[in-house]
């Protein structure tokens, strides 16, 4: 999937997690994450979007995730709900 | 009725702290909201949310009921597509016709048929909440054999008809009656609406006691702080189970002797006494008190 607008999904409530992406054609997957739970569970949500990215078929994004403690579900839905809004 | 549904608990779909805790609030049932909780901008957000959350939570054998937007819109369509995916106990159908529930019908038998789901696992749950509704209830059950309960919203029905919506609720007196009498023919479950002022404790005890007393079947809740008392009203007494069983108890003494009608406590028991005593227990029986 190509992303051709910026778009974003998500909240800054608490179990949320706020989504933002946009286009980096042929640049690849850039993820700028920032999160309540960074040092116990950042290397664990990065590879949540990622997997998510991957199901997806997105290989250029930029992707910004500002994180308030969203479980996986959640991670998956806001990623996916932005990257719909975005092709 | 195969199980309770004394409550059913409306949960925001794009809440993710809510959907989480949905399984634990002690609700029969719980219905993740796509429609009015949901803004106009956030439909689609929210049904991606809820369906990884069904696919992804545990609700600990909370019923799962999904209320979807009008099918005359984009969104309620795209809601039936989405979320019989992940196979949610019920759709919810919003101002439900009898139209609206064969159109909901037949794409979810296209979906289950595609996806090799059981034919028919996914029911729908018809919301009555305009005039039309109210007076094709029974057609709109008969639409489909999905159907296994009808939910009152009293909030749009009373805008609808133009009328005062009141605590008291004798505007709904009709309505009541109405779904909880044609539920009963269809031999399917008439929940009551939710009551909207969670600071009106004495006002919400009546409310549930009226809609029990008219033959509604359970309640809608807007909080988990309702559950407990919606529970404690619809479920059958003490006295009441311990009757039943007297009563069950003679009947098979009765029949043993090869008596066709017998007494209890010097009163006659006849079939009706005695098939109430059986809905007792069985109530009861779903509720895991006997």
């Amino acid at each position: 999937m190509n992303i051709v607008n910026p778009a974003k999904a998500g909240t800054m409530e608490s179990s949320d997690i706020y989504i933002i992406v946009s286009p980096n054609e042929g640049g690849g997957i850039i993820l700028d994450l920032e999160s309540i739970v960074m040092k116990q569970f950042g290397k664990q949500i990065e590879e949540v979007i990622l997997k998510t990215l991957y199901r997806l078929n997105v290989k250029d994004i930029h992707l910004v995730a500002k994180d308030r403690g969203a479980l996986d579900y959640t991670i998956r839905a806001r990623v996916e709900a932005a990257i719909k809004r975005a092709i | 009725m195969d199980r309770p549904r004394r409550t059913m608990l409306f949960i925001p779909g794009n809440n993710p702290s809510m959907l989480q805790n949905a399984g634990i609030l002690g609700a029969d049932s719980v219905i993740l909201d796509l429609e009015d909780a949901v803004s106009i901008t956030e439909k689609d957000s929210a049904r991606i949310l809820v369906k990884n959350a069904i696919e992804a939570l545990d609700f600990y054998g909370t019923e799962i009921v999904v209320r979807i937007n009008p099918l005359s819109s984009d969104f309620g369509i795209k809601d039936i597509e989405e979320i019989a995916l992940v196979e949610p106990d019920a759709l919810m159908v919003t101002k439900a016709t009898e139209e609206d529930v064969r159109k909901a019908c037949e794409l979810l038998t296209k979906i289950e048929e595609k996806e090799g789901f059981i034919p028919k696992s996914i029911k729908l749950f018809p919301l009555i909440e305009t005039a039309y509704g109210l007076e094709n209830v029974k057609e709109i059950i008969k639409a489909s054999d999905r159907v296994i309960g009808i939910l009152l919203g009293a909030e749009d029905l009373t805008a609808d008809l133009e009328i005062r919506r009141t605590a008291e609720g004798k505007e709904i007196f009709y309505a009541r009656s109405k779904i909880a009498v044609t539920c009963k023919a269809c031999k399917i479950d008439a929940i009551d609406t939710p009551f909207t002022d969670i600071n009106d404790g004495e006002g919400f005890i009546k409310d549930i006691n009226t809609a029990k007393s008219l033959g509604m079947t359970g309640k809608a809740a807007i909080n988990p702080r309702q559950i407990d008392t919606i529970h404690e009203i619809f479920a059958p007494s003490k006295e009441e189970i311990r009757y039943a069983k007297d009563v069950i108890k003679a009947m098979e003494e009765a029949q043993s002797q090869g008596k066709g009608v017998f007494s209890l406590n010097g009163k006659m028991v006849d079939a009706p006494i005695i098939t109430r005593a059986e809905n007792v227990l069985k109530k009861a029986r779903l509720a895991g008190l006997v």
